[in-house]
């Protein structure tokens, strides 16, 4: 659904600032095209404000003396109009340029706002996306932008060529008549204050509907959501009792504010209509005196310049609401480019590694197979290479996602190459949160995590993903072909690579069953695809990435009995020979790990392989025996 | 699709008629005032007639206060019929969405259904309301002022004539290409999103595979797509208000030129001519009214083609024309039943024929897709059957009232939904007479009550919107609970307890078998330990039943129920609590 525009009270704060550094923004690359346009403007506006004033030449310089005259010679006037046409032309050739200058500005504006702003957020740390709901961050793409663009394509250019309308216009009804002009300023200010009341009221009644159509919004979503177990339970006419008595209320808002904003055209419209006719009274007794070199034609002009008066006026009050609204998504937009990004401290890198026969290790150009760590060491100078080998030591750790709300405490892990370690727990027990520790998804507040005897935090973080490879519970997968969505694990495999990590994964079979194979379009996280098949996907997209690290974990929803067997043997010939972290939530999977970690509120328990811990009868053992009930009481 | 959306304007159509009618009204009187002005001049200000001034001011004022008085009801009563039409629409379509079968919400989807109650009316509403001011104001005003201009001088008005037809070809070729142009940058643009949006929430995937540097290069690409469309589809705007002005300005200069030889040959007076100036941008601008007017009624139309779709919608289940007031008891009987979501798809189940006792408690399992969702749904008539029948109590589903039958089948969908307001209110969905303690036995029977009871607030917590404040397996319970209060004669759940742990699902059981005893219950699970103590154990393998007995006899005589339960050995499945 697209998202409702929102009228609302904005508050932005330091609007100038803002505003300058949106013109920044825009003027950094387009100061050429921008001072071209407010070059157009200046000249289109002044264009037709000759047009206007024309009306008195062709009144007074060409008609009435033809009146008079005995020979009737069209010639002077001819000439006049060709003077105009010039004009003219010239004026709509700058509007055009104008309007065209405009589309590469405004676009290309936009444009780089969204790649900077895209840029920005794919480098931003884990923790931003969980304090910031996805809603809200789509929010910035769709709305916030749309609002910018309002801001620079329209507001900005509108307000200037306000301004300068007003001072030309001004300028030219003073030099027919400053009497008249000042009858006229009286009216716009009278103008200006019913208007101000009408749409007061109207802004009043508009956020009440604002708020009104949440309401509705809300409610349909829920009831139609939930429209199912409605249905099972009966209660549709209660559903309806709702829904009427919030759509009545929104019918009340909507009708007085749009009324309001409705009605402010013909009232602006008719007060223009009277200052017309006052001008037009005032301007024929000053006319039919001759006071001040007053004469019909200038009364004639005059009357065209009071409408081209009121324009720009109305037209740039009403800009006023979309300025700040656009500043208000500058802000929005700025915050998010403003973050800082994850922050990487690394040094240590990952080469491709040649081993040669007495053990040292050299850097390679090619793929080997090999891989090793790059340790300059800062002190020495001197390049150490170390092996990859996937092996993780927690010394000690302690985390917490937000200060005072402990998660970890003083783990110690030890994980030698090839050893398969599982964790068991409770739900929020810590076991994804250790994992996310090892990809650096979060920083450890105390301790030290050693990969390959390395400390993680001298480990340039890509480096340290590159090796590692994960299964999240939760599988994402994007808006593209099977074959690209288990491509991503290595973006240079071939197609052949991805049919073996299928194969690998258990996903073959059912992938060569789809309409187009492995062309198949996945859409939406692969709504197209049962759970289970679109975890064999994510596996395969582990396995073809190779990673000598693995952490996986397993999904706990209903999958169906088959293709959780499925799941579990593509998951089983991926973890041989790595080292493998692994949530566990099925038995089979833990008892031949080399290791379980029983987790409990933050801490590790209890550690051992499965016939250790059964044999010592304590959490583990009451999990294992299903004998919960005593175990959860011992916990609480 | 117009007729349908047309009796839905109901009791404002009074103010729908009205509402064009002021709005000829503001034109006429507007129109005049030009006319009004050019004898001011002529006749006032040439012939130095002070006298003839005031009194056209006069006319003129009150020219402005009658525009003044049709402008604002027309544009009231434009508002108030624009937002009434828009309250009977949801409200019709909300209504017609309540009698809706399964299949009916299954084909329009629940977003889908959300999208028309709320985007597409405020379509049909904007162009609704601005189609009564506009429909006759820009027209009228067109011909109006055109008549003025004809009346003055035709020789003039002719002029008129020529620029409006230029404008109105310019409008009909570049119109539509506008509106096209732009629909295909939005479909775009609604990818693009799509893809941040897919961004945002894999997150930790992109991260995880050091793919920020390729998704970045994807976006951009994009991004200068997007810009390259958006910029094609401008250019062609950019041509409009140009060429607006380019009319206007040539109209004038050849109205000067003519006009000031029809002066000199005094056939035309200087104040007509101020008037036809004010006359030839009147009948330009609602050209360019009667455009925009244009473009917005066909992007309203697709708006309005979905709405009276969910209208002109047709429940497929039909209500017996005797119904039957009462289910005499639980007993289940399924004859040669055949079924499947469309009249024409594939059979999802076939041939099925299986009686239960009143009481008996039965376990359902089988692979994802075999057809268990779809063989409970019939009980209660959520969906029809192709062939054969289903019989509850004795029966036909189909000779009982539905909301007798819905209230005596109680159904825990695999899908379920709290919805926001305390625990005791979503309790009360089952009944809404329900006292305190009747909620809490139930609640006790789905043993909810322990974790409602360690709540600040107990019973009167409150649960938010899709019950996000409550964790999977709690929200479970609440659901059962919830069905629990119907008192049903039967009572189905559809994998309800996939959160609960083996541990509180086996005391539910027991509760199950002492405290509600005469209550058929039906119980499909993906565990065996859910389903293995059952009376009988339905083994369902690709729409059929491939197995119907107890647990011991299926582990004899079925190989599927055997090979499952050997997948699943070795302690009780799985090692979560729940996600408590």
């Amino acid at each position: 659904m697209p998202p409702r525009r929102q009228i609302q009270k904005v508050k932005v704060e330091h609007p100038w600032k803002l505003l300058g550094r949106v013109l920044g923004f825009v003027l950094k690359r387009y100061w050429l095209h921008y001072l071209l346009v407010l070059i157009a403007i200046v000249v289109s506006v002044y264009a037709s404000v000759q047009g206007t004033m024309f009306t008195k030449t062709l009144i007074d310089v060409y008609i009435t003396p033809l009146l008079a005259a005995p020979e009737k010679d069209f010639a002077p006037l001819l000439g006049g109009i060709k003077r105009v046409a010039m004009f003219y032309g010239i004026g709509v050739i700058a509007a055009y340029l104008q309007q065209r200058l405009m589309i590469y500005i405004s676009q290309g504006t936009l444009r780089d706002m969204r790649i900077d702003l895209f840029d920005k957020m794919e480098t931003l740390p884990i923790s931003y996306f969980d304090s910031h709901s996805h809603g809200e961050i789509m929010s910035v793409y769709t709305n916030d932008i749309d609002t910018l663009r309002q801001l620079v394509s329209q507001s900005i250019p509108s307000l200037f060529q306000g301004v300068i309308q007003v001072v030309m216009v001004f300028t030219n009804m003073i030099i027919l008549s400053p009497y008249l002009t000042g009858l006229s300023v009286i009216m716009i200010i009278v103008i200006f204050f019913v208007s101000s009341k009408v749409s007061g009221a109207a802004g009043r009644f508009f956020s009440s509907q604002q708020r009104d159509v949440a309401k509705l919004d809300g409610y349909v979503e829920e009831m139609i959501n939930g429209q199912k177990v409605v249905k099972t339970f009966a209660h549709e006419e209660k559903a309806i009792e709702g829904f009427k008595q919030i759509n009545d209320q929104l019918f009340d808002s909507a009708y007085n504010a749009n009324k309001f904003a409705n009605i402010l055209g013909p009232i602006n419209a008719q007060l223009g209509n009277v200052s017309y006719v006052l001008c037009a009274t005032v301007g024929g007794y000053l006319a039919i005196n001759g006071i001040g070199g007053f004469t019909l034609g200038s009364l004639a002009s005059y009357l065209t310049l009071n409408r081209n008066f009121m324009m720009p006026i109305n037209q740039m009050t009403s800009q006023i609401n979309s300025v700040l609204l656009g500043l208000a998504g500058a802000q929005r937009i700025f915050a998010i480019v403003d973050q800082e990004p994850e922050a990487d401290e690394g040094y240590v890198t990952l080469v491709n590694a040649k081993i040669n026969e007495d053990g040292s290790i050299e850097e390679s150009e090619e793929r080997t197979g090999h891989w090793a760590w790059k340790y300059p060491h800062k002190t020495s100078g001197v390049t150490e290479y170390v092996e990859l080998k996937g092996d993780v030591v927690f010394d000690d750790v302690d985390f917490s996602y937000r200060p005072g709300h402990q998660v970890l405490y003083n783990v110690d892990l030890y994980a030698t190459p090839g050893q398969k370690i599982a964790f068991v727990g409770s739900t929020g027990a810590g076991k994804t949160t250790i994992t996310n520790l090892i990809n650096r998804f979060y920083d450890i507040q105390d301790g030290k995590i050693r990969y390959d005897g390395i400390n993680i935090n001298k480990i340039k973080k890509n480096d340290l993903r590159h090796s590692l490879g994960i299964v999240l519970q939760d599988t994402h997968l994007f808006t593209t072909t099977v074959k690209e969505n288990i491509r991503y694990g290595k973006l240079d495999a071939t197609d052949e690579e991805v049919i073996a990590a299928a194969k690998l994964a258990n996903a073959h079979e059912f992938i060569t069953h789809l309409p187009q194979g492995y062309d198949t379009m996945l859409e939406g996280d692969g709504q197209n695809l049962s759970q289970g098949q679109r975890q064999l996907i994510a596996i395969a997209r582990a396995a073809i990435a190779d990673p000598p690290v693995l952490i996986l974990d397993e999904a706990t929803s209903s999958i169906d009995t088959r293709t959780e067997a499925l799941v579990q043997e593509g998951m089983d010939k991926l973890m041989a020979g790595r080292t493998t972290f692994v949530i566990a939530h099925r038995l089979s999977t833990v008892r031949n790990a080399d290791c379980i970690m029983v987790l409990e509120k933050g801490h590790i328990i209890e550690r051992g392989s499965h016939k250790d811990l059964i044999a010592k009868e304590g959490r583990y053992y009451q999990l294992y025996t299903g004998n919960q009930a005593k175990s959860e009481t011992a916990a609480a | 699709m117009l007729k349908t959306l047309g009796k839905q304007i109901k009791q404002f159509k009074l103010a729908s008629i009205l509402t064009p009618f002021f709005m000829f009204m503001e034109v006429l009187t507007e129109t005049i005032i030009p006319l009004l002005m050019a004898s001011m001049i002529d006749n006032g200000v040439n012939k130095g007639d002070m006298g003839h001034i005031r009194y056209i001011a006069l006319l003129v004022l009150g020219m402005a206060l009658l525009a003044l008085f049709s402008g604002y009801m027309g544009n009231r009563l434009g508002a108030y019929a624009g937002c009434g039409f828009a309250h009977n629409l949801r409200e019709t379509m909300y209504e017609k969405i309540q009698t809706y079968s399964f299949s009916n919400i299954d084909k329009f989807s629940t977003a889908g259904l959300v999208t028309r109650l709320t985007t597409d009316v405020s379509n049909v509403q904007m162009a609704y309301s601005m189609g009564l001011r506009m429909a006759v104001r820009a027209p009228s005003n067109l011909i109006v002022a055109m008549a003025m201009a004809f009346l003055i001088s035709p020789k003039i008005a002719l002029i008129y004539v020529g620029a409006a037809v230029i404008l109105m070809i310019a409008i009909i070729i570049l119109m539509p290409i506008t509106a096209k142009n732009f629909r295909a940058v939005f479909t775009k643009y609604d990818d693009l999103n799509e893809s941040v949006q897919e961004n945002v929430s894999a997150i930790r995937v992109v991260k995880a595979y050091v793919r920020e540097d390729y998704e970045q290069e994807k976006f951009n690409t994009a991004a200068r797509n997007i810009y390259r469309l958006f910029v094609k589809a401008e250019k062609l705007t950019a041509i409009f208000s140009p060429f607006m002005s380019l009319v206007v300005y040539g109209s004038i200069l050849l109205v000067s030129w003519r006009g000031a030889h029809l002066i000199v040959g005094g056939e035309l007076t200087t104040g007509n001519l101020t008037s036809l100036l004010t006359y030839c941008m009147q009948i330009l601008m609602s050209m360019m009214m009667l455009g925009m007017m244009f473009v917005m009624i066909t992007m309203s139309a697709a708006s309005a083609k979905r709405i009276a779709e969910v209208i002109e919608e047709e429940s497929d289940l039909k209500e017996p024309e005797d119904p039957v007031y009462e289910v005499p008891d639980g007993s289940i009987v399924f004859d040669h039943v055949d079924f499947a979501y469309k009249k024409d798809d594939n059979l999802i189940l076939s041939d099925l024929n299986l009686e239960i006792g009143s009481g008996e408690t039965i376990g359902l399992v089988g692979a994802t897709g075999s057809g268990k969702s779809s063989f409970v749904s019939l009980i209660p008539r959520l969906y029809d059957t192709v062939r054969g029948e289903v019989r509850v109590g004795g029966h036909n589903v189909k000779e009982y009232d539905l909301d007798t039958l819905h209230n005596a089948v109680a159904m825990v969908l695999q899908k379920n939904e709290l919805f926001s307001g305390t625990i005791y209110e979503n309790l009360r969905w089952g009944n809404e007479n329900a006292t305190d303690e009747e909620c809490q036995k139930a609640a006790a029977i789905a043993q909810a009550a322990e974790f409602i009871e360690r709540f600040p607030d107990g019973y009167n917590t409150h649960i938010e919107q899709g019950g996000t404040n409550v964790s999977g397996g709690q929200k479970q319970r609440l659901c059962i609970a919830r069905a629990l209060l119907k008192n049903p004669r039967i009572l189905i759940l559809d994998d309800s307890t996939s959160a609960v742990d083996t541990a509180t699902e086996a005391k539910m059981r027991k509760a199950f078998r002492e405290d509600i005893p005469h209550i058929t219950k039906i119980i499909i699970a993906q565990r065996i330990s859910s389903v293995q103590d059952a009376d009988k154990i339905i083994v369902i393998d690709d729409g059929k039943i491939s197995a119907f007995g107890t647990h011991e006899e299926l582990l004899k005589n079925s190989p599927i129920y055997a090979s499952i339960y050997e997948s699943q050995t070795g302690g009780n499945g799985d090692f979560d609590e729940g996600g408590e």
